[in-house]
């Protein structure tokens, strides 16, 4: 589905990510953590196309997509979240959904038809599926925390993508919100086949659904594998859990 | 309750001001007419894209020149020189704005002045075309003799005609872009102007959409400047010059850019202003700057934003409903 | 072929109209370096200097260098009205949009041009130059006034003095450091507010003194106000946005390109200007010395 090959990216002479390879199969789950600075973001911005890698490839669905435009990696079927929230937020809630909705189906650059009533059946549902159908009127700006980064995760969704990357899906939320969103993640993702790749900071959620981990350190790979493989690699204990454990 | 359908209130009285029988009136609502579309053609990219154009007259302007040549020198009928005048704007406004767009905010607002200031230059040198400093004067009116065998409107003048034909036109490139905003390239403009970075992950090719509002804006300029030239009976390199493209964004924010007529509202202000003031001091300028400084500061919402919160204000007393977007759709109705 | 001392001549001419035009541009360079505002009232202090000047030397009529001191005055009271206009009114547009900055600035454009028609009238006022710069010299068998070689020196006297305190000095660190980054520079402890009201004073002074040291050779006209700023902001977007040095160099080349520009194409020397200037913009839109911008 997603193979990253040997990418390396530098600011101004610090290495961000170096050379770091990842291989992700269709309908797997899979975690990227390390500790705060170890280039989790800038690996996702090298993969959405936000960032050009220095060296490297990104493949998605065996095509070449290193460093094409981030619209055009999404319209090949990668849906991804922010960290730090990122929403429209002065639309409406229902406006976000349904303008990725439009902007996914290529509606866009439709000049006539009136916008208001398009792919509302699908919005209404999305929004319903992430319990935000009562606030679908309410300005997206004003939402609590929480429930903008369910909005966010929507309008990903509305993006219909094969792959999903999540960075920190649960920051900032509540425990009971943590796991509601685990929840639906797990679920949507079994529902309609998708494969999801997300970084995540609370090592409780990514035991609890991750299939594959990777861990990133200082912008380098060090250990790859199951929950069980990684739990137990020295380094990671080392460097990382032991920070934490 | 029942709304008040604005839209035909005004443009049924926009009908009536021939019949009132004042050269001047026709004459003050043609200039209203015409100068409402170039500020409303504007606020589709300040409004609605979000982008600050600062050279907006060069699209006025080429129409203006590619209209009244066609028609004077060429002889060609009204409608499509008109057409042509809407379409050569637009045809630069492509080439120029495939350039503006790869900027952002300020950037994009000086390499739009410069590439106006760069036609101000062609039309104030290009004598053989243009007619260079002395511009291009006596611009035939289009031909009006076959209304003159209407009934009910056969017996105004020649001016009147011509103030309903530019009102006909204009009400019809109202309702076109109302239809854009309204349509899914609209939306997908706002969802830019609002973050266009999160607009990149939702599949949208940000300069593309950008280039293509920049592109219906310029042709809208044009149809107006075309207009105007016809209007003004002649054309010249002030039209392009680049404190003409500041007047649009006055109008644009005097009416207020965040409701669709905002900007038409604001023309209307601005021209009547103009009238007012320029019959009792010259110093219409410094007028207009001492209100702009007022609005700028005090209103920064303009005449429409500044009603449009204050019923706001009275609708929240009477329901208390906190902090509840208007239903899509209806989100810029002002009128 | 043209002979060569005509060819000087040009080249003299369009060396002097790019100095005026040096002084006036790095003034809205380094206010736009810094501020990130493009100040269109830069042309209008120009406009207000120069009939302050006017005025400061009717004054003081009996002194027979009197220009000197009215140029200096002029300057000065430029500096002081763009430190009051920033203190009171521009420091609250700063976190608007861009708009509605470039619509204040372009509201004050309005303001001093009709403020400006109400104190000294619509007709074309002009200075004579101060007895001490009132000869000419020869070179290469063009005569150039002596008034014409001391500005061709200041420009590159005062690009010197900048860069020398903009290299060098803690103000120069500081200064840079704004036109770089606006949160650092907070977050270094200093005083923001005050470097911004600082720049845009130094800013305006150059207008002020560009226009006072104008008068002798063009005369003093409504409209100039909104002709130079065009001009100035010409010079910037070739030399590129905030640098300095490009300034300098978009100056020189407009200078050139204007004067050379009439001998090649008679009619289209503005038209040249500007297709340059599209030219670059669309190879280089930063400009020639400018920085990328993203």
């Amino acid at each position: 589905m997603l193979q990253v090959d040997g990418v390396r990216k530098t600011f101004d002479g610090f290495t961000a990510v170096d050379g770091v390879s990842l291989a992700i199969k269709r309908g797997e789950i899979a975690a990227v953590i390390g500790p705060n600075g170890a280039g989790k973001s800038t690996l996702f911005n090298l993969i959405t196309g936000h960032l050009r890698p220095d060296t490297g490839r990104v493949l998605l669905k065996d095509r070449d997509i290193t460093g094409a435009a981030p619209h055009r990696i999404c319209l090949m079927g990668m849906g991804r979240s922010f960290q730090r929230t990122n929403i429209f937020s002065k639309l409406s809630v229902f406006e976000n959904v349904q303008a990725a909705f439009i902007t996914h189906r290529r509606r866009g650059l439709n000049f006539w038809k009136l916008s208001s009533e398009l792919y509302r059946g699908e919005t209404e549902a999305l929004l319903g599926s992430l319990g935000l159908n009562d606030k679908a009127h309410a300005v997206s700006g004003a939402l609590s925390h929480g429930n903008q980064k369910q909005l966010e995760l929507g309008i990903a969704l509305a993006c219909d993508p094969e792959i999903l990357l999540l960075d920190e899906p649960t920051a900032g939320m509540s425990a009971a919100e943590t796991h509601e969103t685990i929840r639906l993640l797990e679920r949507i993702a079994k529902e309609r086949g998708l494969t999801l790749l997300f970084t995540e900071h609370d090592m409780e959620v990514v035991f609890s659904i991750a299939q594959r981990i990777s861990v990133l350190h200082q912008g380098r790979l060090i250990a790859e594998g199951t929950p069980a493989e990684v739990q137990a690699h020295a380094e990671v204990r080392r460097v990382y859990l032991g920070e934490r454990h | 309750m029942k709304r008040i359908p604005w839209t035909v209130v005004v443009f049924a009285a926009g009908l009536v001001v021939p019949f009132l029988g004042s050269r001047f009136y026709t004459f003050v609502a043609t200039d209203i007419v015409i100068v409402a579309l170039f500020a409303m053609s504007l606020n589709l990219l300040l409004g609605y894209a979000g982008l600050v154009s600062f050279g907006h007259a060069a699209y006025f302007g080429i129409g203006a020149y590619t209209c009244a040549l066609l028609m004077k020198s060429a002889g060609a009928p009204f409608l499509p020189s008109l057409l042509a005048g809407g379409l050569m704007s637009a045809a630069f406004a492509l080439v120029f704005g495939f350039f503006c767009v790869r900027l952002t905010r300020i950037y994009f607002a000086m390499l739009t002045l410069a590439f106006a200031q760069i036609v101000w230059a062609i039309c104030f040198k290009w004598n053989d075309v243009t007619g260079g400093e002395q511009g291009l004067p006596s611009v035939p009116y289009p031909e009006t003799g076959w209304m003159g065998a209407l009934p009910v409107i056969g017996d105004l003048r020649v001016a009147d005609h011509f103030y309903l034909i530019v009102l006909v036109i204009v009400a019809l490139c109202f309702a076109a872009l109302r239809r854009i905003v309204d349509s899914p390239f609209g939306r997908v403009l706002t969802v830019i102007r609002d973050n266009a970075e999160r607009a990149q992950f939702i599949g949208v090719n940000v300069r593309g959409y950008q280039l293509a509002a920049f592109v219906v804006a310029g042709f809208f300029a044009g149809i107006s400047g075309s207009l105007f030239g016809i209007f003004n009976r002649g054309v010249f390199p002030d039209f392009a010059y680049w404190t003409k493209s500041a007047e649009p964004l006055i109008m644009a924010i005097l009416g207020g850019m965040g409701a669709f007529w905002g900007p038409a509202v604001g023309a209307a202000a601005f021209i009547v202003l103009n009238q007012q003031i320029t019959s009792y001091t010259q110093y219409w300028p410094f007028t207009m700057g001492a209100v702009l400084i007022v609005l700028l500061f005090v209103f920064p919402g303009g005449i429409a934003g500044t009603l449009m919160s204050l019923a706001e204000r009275l609708r929240l007393r009477s329901i208390r409903e906190p902090l509840v977007a208007t239903e899509p759709g209806s989100r810029d109705a002002a009128g | 072929m043209p002979e060569f001392s005509f060819l000087f001549g040009q080249f003299v001419g369009g060396l002097t109209a790019a100095m005026f035009l040096f002084l006036i541009a790095s003034g809205l360079s380094l206010i736009f370096g810094v501020l990130r505002v493009l100040n269109f009232a830069h042309g209008s202090f120009y406009m207000i200097g120069a009939y302050l000047a006017w005025q400061l030397v009717r004054w003081m009529q009996p002194a027979s260098e009197g220009f000197w001191p009215a140029a200096l005055g002029a300057a000065l009271s430029i500096a002081v009205l763009g430190g009051i206009v920033e203190r009171v009114l521009l420091r609250h547009l700063y976190d608007r949009e861009e708009l509605y900055q470039l619509l204040f600035t372009y509201a004050l454009v309005l303001i001093l041009g009709d403020l400006a028609k109400v104190v000294w009238g619509t007709q074309q006022l002009s200075v004579s130059r101060p007895p001490s710069l009132a000869g000419s010299s020869q070179l290469f068998g063009v005569t150039i006034p002596h008034y014409n070689l001391f500005i061709i020196l200041l420009g590159p006297s005062i690009a010197l003095g900048f860069w020398y305190v903009l290299q060098k000095t803690a103000v120069g660190r500081i200064v840079r450091a704004a036109a770089l980054d606006r949160e650092t520079l907070g977050a270094l402890g200093a005083n923001v507010g005050w470097i911004y009201t600082g720049m845009f004073m130094v800013g305006s002074f150059l207008a002020g003194l560009g226009g006072a040291l104008v008068t002798p050779i063009k005369s003093i006209v409504p409209g100039m106000d909104v002709e130079i700023i065009v001009e100035a902001f010409i010079v910037v977007v070739i030399g590129g946005l905030g640098s300095f040095w490009g300034t300098f160099l978009g100056a020189l080349i407009y200078g050139q390109v204007l004067s050379f520009g009439i001998l090649i194409f008679p009619r289209f020397s503005i038209f040249a200007v500007s297709v340059l200037m599209a030219a670059i913009l669309i190879v280089r839109p930063w400009g020639l010395l400018g920085r990328p911008l993203k």
